[in-house]
């Protein structure tokens, strides 16, 4: 009990610490988080009607958010399978970033749906036992179920890991490696009962396409492994922590396939409906064409489309792959295109025409996007905080100090300096960097 | 009487005061509500079971609760039932579309009767006006018809409300079991137990499901004080309503008819009894060309579209 205690005070001084580039990236942070709240606030007072959504179209821009970022969850699963299945080094050094960024992916999904419901002083209703949760029979309590568990795997997992090294103890493999594989079908179940929610629902043609879990699968292989490439090449330029080019590019690799599968069935699903033609292509010709004179949604998925597809060239391709600029560019392609394809593209055309085929264009309001942006800094403030002292903790600069009480911290600063870079990259160039490790 | 202008300020801050301190109890939950409201009934209504889960003496209790709280806010005696089905009922709704007009008088008198929030107004009844040329066509209806006159040359109308489907697609995605069909084949949601995540909406394909996007508003005197608790009482924000076929009419004993049933000028609405064989409603049913909505769907809905002549 002792432990765990110096351990959190620990890790309290240590995320207290950092260079001023540090303060200010979580003072940023900071301010966002403040301005989401007070978005909030004006909400709880105001009731949701300050937001764009009505009757109509009764989900936006919280619930795309939400939607998008559990397919950045899911995809952490991505480091597991080559880490643990294939036993694959290089990968395995960084896993455990993965089930960070899916920790903190899964604390702003849990946040968007509370922004999102009318009655969130009610959430005790959904607490099984206490209230009722409507399982088996709701996908949405589905949701609620699976959404826990998975936060609480990789959360458990990463902390005990992370605890472990800390007092420079081998991590119980018989305790990690089951949770570790565990933690592949709950990923790919958060995402599968995710898209069922939409799926199930015949009284939404867009939706009620048994391709679409197939769609969020892939789409997710691909948003989530491109923000965790970027993360990576900004860890290993502004931090000590090292990441080997091999790993970056297995997972750029994969990201190609996913890429290739989803523009696949994108365009398996376009082709049905508009070659069927049925009143059904109504969603889709609003999403692509507009209907009615109605567009507002298509400029947004032409150029997620030419997102997507630029970077599947570019990630296809090995020179574009290997280029380190390419290799950025194509990430951030990736990330704003399943962005706008899996979020408000996704959702949107769900209920435009409504089910009595009226038209009501939904545009987040300025209250929606300001809340949106303060969830999105409180992720990246969790993701910070969790790196801060994983990072740190896997480089073996922050650990129990001899005495077995208080603890070492050999890293005050986080982000290097310029000169500090600069000093490790002429090192780099006199020693170059070892042999590569082994393939898979 | 005191002048007008500070009344209204004082007012005005002691609203917004309320509102904050809703605003904290919504957001903070048990934590920050006992101290800053002693009322004991927010408590009471924090707590308060699912509907379904209430016993006799805990039942009573609530309605106590919601009579006393309605009454002081609209400043007349309100009455908020609980009445149960009535054994061997299961009720059916008949519209006939050769006669209506798309006059929206049902809109209206169903506003009035259910005590619907008025600014902004929300309306459990949607008429479209359809073209006779191609059908009940959708995509061809006008839902904000406004001529000086209705019916119009070449149009027939179409009043879509909540079609108390057998099988709802609805109530089986609530997460919360907040809404459920009643044995009387009333669609009911408990809106003291409802989250508003909406869900239910996505699944009406009817879009018979409305939500209280603000708390809205309700004068003293357009409220409507004879109220069920699974009807037609005042809705707080941030919950789904919909249409119960008048539950707080329909379920007395002698009963009366829903209001927009009771208002149609042309009798194009019929409502009675299913499981009576000699009502009107099985008359009509098993007699005149009978389509339902969305029969595709499979949710069986016992609001019945026919065609009298």
């Amino acid at each position: 009990m002792n432990n765990i205690w110096n351990f959190f005070k620990g890790t309290l001084v240590l995320t207290a610490r950092g260079s001023t580039a540090y303060y200010c990236w979580v003072g940023g942070l900071a301010v966002l988080m403040t301005l989401g709240a007070g978005a909030y606030l004006v909400q709880l007072n105001d009731g949701l009607i300050v937001t764009n959504m009505r009757d109509q179209v009764s989900w936006g821009f919280y619930i795309s958010n939400f939607t998008f970022l559990v397919g950045v969850a899911a995809a952490a699963v991505l480091l597991v399978i080559p880490a643990y299945v294939y036993h694959w080094k290089p990968i395995k050094e960084i896993a455990i970033l993965g089930e960070l960024l899916a920790v903190s992916a899964i604390v702003m999904c849990l946040m968007f749906v509370t922004a999102d419901i009318g009655r969130p002083d009610r959430f005790w209703h959904l607490i099984p036992f206490v209230g009722i949760l409507n399982f088996p029979q709701s996908l949405l309590a589905w949701d609620v179920v699976v959404l826990n568990l998975y936060l609480s795997l990789n959360l458990g997992i990463a902390v005990y890991y992370l605890y472990n090294l800390y007092y420079k103890r081998e991590p119980n493999k018989k305790f990690t490696t089951p949770l570790l594989l565990f933690s592949i079908p709950a990923a790919i179940s958060i995402h599968t009962v995710t898209a069922f929610l939409y799926n199930g629902l015949a009284a939404r043609p867009f939706w009620n396409a048994s391709i679409l879990a197939p769609r969020f699968l892939a789409s997710a292989f691909c948003s989530g492994p491109a923000f965790m490439i970027l993360v990576f090449l900004l860890i290993r330029r502004y931090t000590r922590f090292q990441i080997k080019d091999e790993a970056v590019q297995k997972i750029a690799e994969l990201i190609a396939y996913a890429m290739f599968i989803n523009l696949f069935l994108l365009g398996a699903e376009i082709f049905k409906e508009y070659y069927s033609g049925t009143v059904h292509l109504a969603p889709m010709k609003y999403l692509l064409q507009g209907l009615h004179g109605h567009s507002a949604l298509v400029p947004w998925i032409w150029t997620a489309m030419i997102f997507n597809f630029t970077a599947f060239m570019i990630f296809l391709i090995p020179g574009t792959r290997k280029n380190n600029t390419t290799l950025v560019l194509g990430c951030i392609l990736i990330f704003i295109g399943v962005y706008i394809e899996k979020g408000m593209g996704l959702v949107i055309p769900g209920f435009i025409p409504d089910v009595l085929h009226e038209i009501y264009e939904y545009i987040p309001s300025g209250t929606e996007m300001l809340l949106a942006l303060g969830i999105w800094a409180t992720g990246l403030f969790v993701f910070t905080m969790l790196l801060r002292v994983a990072i740190p903790i896997l480089n073996g600069d922050f650990h129990v100090a001899d005495d077995g009480i208080g603890f070492h911290i050999g890293d005050n600063m986080f982000f290097l300096s310029r000169a500090d870079r600069e000093k490790r990259a002429m090192k780099t160039e006199e020693n170059p960097p070892a042999e590569p490790s082994e393939q898979p | 009487m005191c002048n007008k202008t500070t009344c209204d300020k004082n007012n005005a801050f002691q609203k917004s005061r309320r509102k904050v301190l809703k605003g904290l109890a919504a957001g903070v939950g048990a934590l920050a509500l006992p101290a800053s409201n002693a009322s004991a009934s927010v408590w009471e209504a924090f707590f308060q079971k699912h509907f379904r889960e209430l016993d006799k003496t805990e039942l009573q209790q609530v309605l106590a609760r919601l009579e006393r709280e309605y009454s002081k806010e609209f400043g007349k005696d309100v009455t908020v039932k609980a009445t149960p089905p009535i054994e061997g009922v299961k009720f059916g709704y008949g519209l006939d579309l050769s006669r209506c007009i798309g006059c929206r008088r049902c809109v209206y008198a169903c506003v009035e009767e259910n005590n619907q929030s008025r600014e902004p107004q929300i309306q459990w009844i949607r008429v479209m006006q359809l073209e006779k040329e191609k059908g009940v066509f959708l995509d061809a209806a006008e839902h904000y018809y406004n001529p000086a006159e209705v019916p119009e040359k070449g149009k027939f109308y179409m009043p879509v409300q909540c079609q108390q489907c057998e099988n709802p697609p609805c109530t089986k995605v609530c997460p919360v079991q907040a809404t459920w069909k009643e044995n009387d084949g009333i669609v009911v949601v408990d809106y003291n137990w409802c989250i508003g995540c909406r869900y239910c909406m996505a699944a009406c394909p009817y879009g018979a499901r409305h939500f209280n996007w603000n708390k809205g508003t309700l004068t003293k005197d357009e409220m409507n004080p004879t109220t069920h608790y699974l009807g037609n009482r005042p809705r707080p924000s941030g919950v789904v309503e919909k249409c119960t076929f008048c539950i707080q009419r329909t379920r007395e004993q002698p009963g009366r008819y829903p209001a927009c049933e009771e208002v149609c000028p042309v009798g194009a609405r019929k409502f009675g009894n299913m499981l009576d064989p000699k009502s009107e409603i099985r008359y009509l049913i098993e007699n005149k060309r009978v389509f339902i909505f969305k029969e595709d769907l499979n949710t069986q809905p016992k609001f019945f579209y026919f065609y009298a002549t």
